[in-house]
């Protein structure tokens, strides 16, 4: 997912993967941000930026799979990891580092993404 | 670990390049080692372009495909400008030129032709080479020289008036010179054209100034060592200082022979493109499979596709089991498509035919059981891309056969040939694509249709583009477009038609998404796969489907149809359109309520509450009191009425209380498509009903006409007439025995009127009405399974099947960072 480095900062908590059901995803306020965090059906999690750079559509909405996400609006592909457009030349859209700790709780690497 | 596998070819042309690009695309878990003999000193390249090398249209580096460097990328040793001398196949090894040996698990032979050299007195000299002057026309090489020759040339004489000798002839008059063209047959092109065909392009290359001598055998060169003119078997002769030998292609088998393989007019291979030695293969145009020798480009790139997937493991059973052979080409300016026969089996084949020689017109159909047999189309490049498809599906062709020569399109005469579109001209009108984005496609390396739609998104939105979009496409390839496999799988992700797919999932017993993916497309779950997948388990198994919401659309996650906002869109089920003032409050009252923006009357009678954000959906669901009107679904929408009997001065039937039971009964019915229906009470039609999926239509006498196949949207299209009955019941019956036809065996996304068209009237027919299949029991009883089977799913309001099914922000980041500044510090 992410180097263990950025993993071993302990990020913020968003509460139990279970909010979020399987192969779909669901939107975190997170200070004055809104995160989109999906979980994948192979157990992963993938954390982006919330709106389709396109027309606005809600990623969160969209279909999940071969870690991508495609845009309920128009059928724009994003690649969960990468952010990057798949397809199209859409600007990318921004991903954060996110992690499942033991508790089940769902963890936000924001600090990661200052180190990148 | 196993040893890698090394894999030789010998060939570096049209086949054996192509073999190479499939191989390395799929190199997956067998990653063998390649290594490539081609006698030119180059990459490959497009031979099919060399004509326009030789007429200067184009530049010799724009027909390469795949330069030096490629190979390189790829790690795919070719050895260029190395022959091939000998094939051990005792001791798995090849020899080239010098010292060169390389030894092999699988040999690709793939050495292509030879241009046949008549006996001809004079054409070679004492050493065997050509005169000075004569040239074939077949590499690169032969371009450059017949180009080098031709500036201290006037005349030139082209032996052949068959494709290749049309090409040559094109290119010299380019060049300036005068061009004769001598062939022996009684017409030009004798291979693809028949009599009446081969006159049209007579009369249009001679008005562009090329002499035809026909029914002429050269029997000798004349000139000492350079060539001077030519001698005809009549005595004739024909002053000429430039002569090029395009008299046919022979298979380039002496290698094989040479090895000991069975060898027949090509090598001899079998449906695994296996020669009679199992570690050695041939594919192109050396290659004869099932008594068949294919000189056209696409036959061999399904060849070349068909090995690589079983070289690379992908599918090692993959088999190759001939070609329908069509192709599109430019002959001299002239348009010319030609498909399948040639001639016309008189006893079984009806001919429609239409010649206007004056404007180099000729098209022909061949007909048979109803299907395309065989086309040949000159002058008319519009209407070949609806024959291809034809052809290419085996389609029935409608009844009214001159639709098909002189197409209509609905209100606006005649569709613009492609040729005459501005590159400006806008041929997506929902994506904004122009022309000239889709030939820049075409020309950055999109090599198939869906390629040049997906990097242009061009045909992705209404789809009304689609055929024209086609036909730009291909005018732009010039025939070397790739046909994409996945064209016919039912959905991307899963590389199996509906009827493998639809046989494997029961065999298998699949019964949710997610294990249909595991079980048959290597663990890789497909987002744009997923909502067909759903639909058809959902069809197959009713109950017993195992229903998983992330492979739903999100409008079939929350039951509502998502707006531009993001917000949703609600319409309650009014059965027929037929309301009550009851119910007409309600609906005024939830609009209070929510102050929902918009209160809209849709195009299917129904009422529309607009700007509803998905937290508020199961209130608004609730408060309303109604059913879910399915305003978003893949499948039964609506059933549109007028007023019939009941209080019109016209109506001769029924049509409110059939249109509000037809609702009743096939409600939440998902389909491959969206299903809009109709029912009007008399032939004026006011509920458009002959334009719906299904629609019925009360005649006098108390019957009923059953529409099939229409639309007015993207696409408009009169139904078809499927049959006439007496009662409702037959019309619930059959509407609901055609609606199960279509659920098992429409494509994807296919509406209707594609379904009725591919699989025919006629045929439609037959399965719905007449139980030709004995499967009509059948039918009616998936069909009442389904019908049984339906739950309104705004009942979710209370139940939802996850906390958050209808939330979108489901919680707060809580943590030690002090996040906003942290966030914003990273912009």
């Amino acid at each position: 997912m992410s180097e263990p480095s950025v993993l071993d900062v302990p990020g913020i908590g968003l509460g139990p993967a279970s909010q979020v059901p399987v192969g779909e995803g669901r939107l975190f306020e997170v200070g004055s941000r809104t995160v989109a965090v999906f979980r994948l059906r192979d157990g992963g999690f993938r954390a982006t930026d919330p709106w389709c750079p396109h027309r606005g559509g809600p990623l969160a909405d969209g279909l999940v799979g071969a870690g991508t996400v495609t845009c309920p609006f128009h059928g724009y592909r994003f690649d969960l990891s990468s952010g990057c457009a798949v397809g199209h030349d859409c600007p990318p859209i921004a991903t954060y580092p996110v992690s499942l700790d033991a508790a089940g709780e769902l963890r936000l690497h924001v600090e990661g993404v200052l180190r990148d | 670990m196993k040893q890698t596998p090394r894999v030789v070819v010998i060939g570096n042309g049209m086949a054996g390049a192509r073999f190479v690009e499939e191989l390395v695309r799929r190199r997956g878990e067998v990653q063998p080692d390649v290594v490539m003999f081609g006698d030119e000193p180059y990459g490959n390249y497009n031979r099919i372009l060399l004509s326009g090398v030789l007429a200067g249209t184009h530049q010799p580096e724009d027909v390469f495909l795949n330069p030096l460097a490629w190979y390189h990328e790829h790690d795919v040793t070719l050895h260029a400008g190395a022959r091939v001398t000998r094939i051990d196949r005792e001791a798995r090894r090849v020899y080239a030129g010098g010292d060169l040996s390389v030894p092999y698990d699988q040999l690709i032979i793939a050495t292509g032709s030879v241009p046949f050299i008549p006996p001809i007195d004079g054409l070679r000299g004492p050493s065997g080479a050509l005169a000075d002057g004569a040239f074939v026309f077949r590499t690169l090489d032969d371009c450059h020289e017949i180009v080098r020759h031709a500036k201290q040339s006037r005349r030139a004489a082209v032996i052949g008036g068959g494709l290749l000798g049309l090409e040559a002839a094109r290119g010299l008059l380019e060049l300036g010179l005068d061009v004769h063209v001598v062939h022996l047959m009684p017409h030009l092109m004798d291979v693809q054209l028949d009599r009446p065909a081969g006159r049209v392009l007579e009369l249009a290359l001679t008005q562009m100034g090329v002499h035809l001598h026909l029914e002429k055998a050269t029997s000798g060169v004349l000139g000492d060592g350079r060539v001077a003119g030519l001698r005809f078997s009549d005595g004739s002769t024909l002053d000429c200082d430039l002569v090029v030998v395009a008299a046919g292609i022979r298979p380039n088998v002496a290698l094989a022979a040479q090895a000991g393989l069975d060898v027949g007019r090509g090598v001899i291979v079998g449906d695994d493109l296996a020669t009679s030695d199992p570690h050695v293969f041939a594919i192109g145009e050396c290659s004869e499979h099932r008594g068949q020798t294919y000189g056209l480009v696409a036959p061999l790139w399904e060849q070349a596709r068909v090995l690589a997937e079983r070289l690379a493991g992908v599918s090692p059973d993959a088999t190759y089991e001939g070609s329908r052979v069509s192709t599109k080409l430019k002959v001299m300016e002239v348009d010319l498509a030609v498909m399948g026969v040639k001639e016309a089996d008189p006893d079984l084949d009806e001919v429609v035919t239409y010649a206007e020689p004056s404007r180099g017109l000729y098209k022909k159909l061949i007909v048979r059981d109803g299907r395309l047999a065989g086309a040949i189309v000159m002058g008319d490049g519009t209407i070949v891309p609806t024959l291809l498809q034809a052809f290419d599906r085996g389609t029935t062709l409608p009844d009214d056969r001159s639709q098909l020569l002189f197409p209509r399109t609905a209100g606006d005469g005649q569709a613009p040939s492609v040729q005459s579109i501005a590159a400006a001209t806008q041929v997506c009108n929902c994506n904004g694509v122009t022309k000239q984005q889709l030939v820049d496609a075409v020309r950055n390396g999109c090599r198939t249709l869906k390629a040049v739609c997906s990097a242009t998104r061009a045909a992705t939105g209404c789809g009304s583009c689609a055929t024209l979009v086609q036909a730009v496409v291909e005018d732009a390839a010039g025939g070397s477009l790739d046909v994409d496999p996945a064209a016919h799988y039912y959905v991307p992700g899963v590389p199996m038609a509906k009827t493998e797919l639809v046989a494997a999932i029961r065999e298998h017993e699949l019964r949710s998404v997610s294990a249909v993916f595991t079980a048959l497309a290597g663990g890789r779950e497909d987002a744009g796969s997923k909502p067909g997948l759903a639909s058809l388990l959902k069809s197959m198994w009713g109950a017993a489907y195992e229903d998983e919401r992330d492979a739903r659309y999100i409008n079939d996650r929350v039951h509502a149809n998502i707006q531009k906002d993001r917000t949703f869109s609600v319409v309650p089920r009014i059965y027929g359109g037929v309301t009550s003032a009851a119910e007409l409050r309600r609906i005024a009252d939830v609009a209070d309520k929510y102050q929902v923006p918009m209160v809209k009357i849709t195009g299917g009678q129904r009422i529309d509450l607009l700007g509803i954000r998905k937290e508020q959906l199961p209130h608004v669901w609730k408060d309303l009191g109604m059913p879910s009107g399915h305003a978003y679904t893949k499948g039964f929408r609506t059933c549109k009425t007028c007023v019939g009997t009941e209080f019109c001065r016209y109506g001769v039937g029924d049509s409110t209380g059939l249109g509000v039971a037809i609702e009743r009964r096939f409600q939440g019915i998902e389909a491959p498509a969206k299903l809009k229906l109709a029912t009007a009470g008399c032939p004026r039609n006011c509920s458009e009903a002959t334009t719906k999926d299904i629609g019925a239509v009360a005649i006098e006498g108390g019957r009923w006409e059953i529409y099939v196949g229409g639309a007015a949207g993207s696409r408009v299209r009169k139904g078809d007439l499927l049959v006439t009955v007496d009662t409702h019941d037959e019309v619930m019956r059959l509407t609901g025995r055609f609606m199960q036809y279509y659920r098992e065996h429409g494509r994807y996304l296919e509406r209707t009127y594609d379904f009725v068209e591919r699989l025919g009237l006629d045929h439609v027919r037959a399965v719905v009405v007449d139980d030709a299949e004995g499967i009509a029991a059948d039918l009616d009883r998936a069909m009442q399974e389904s019908v049984d089977a339906y739950v309104d799913p705004w009942l979710e309001a209370d139940t939802p099947v996850h906390p958050a099914q209808f939330v979108d922000v489901v919680g707060a980041g809580a943590g030690p960072a002090p996040i906003a500044t942290t966030m914003e510090a990273v912009r």
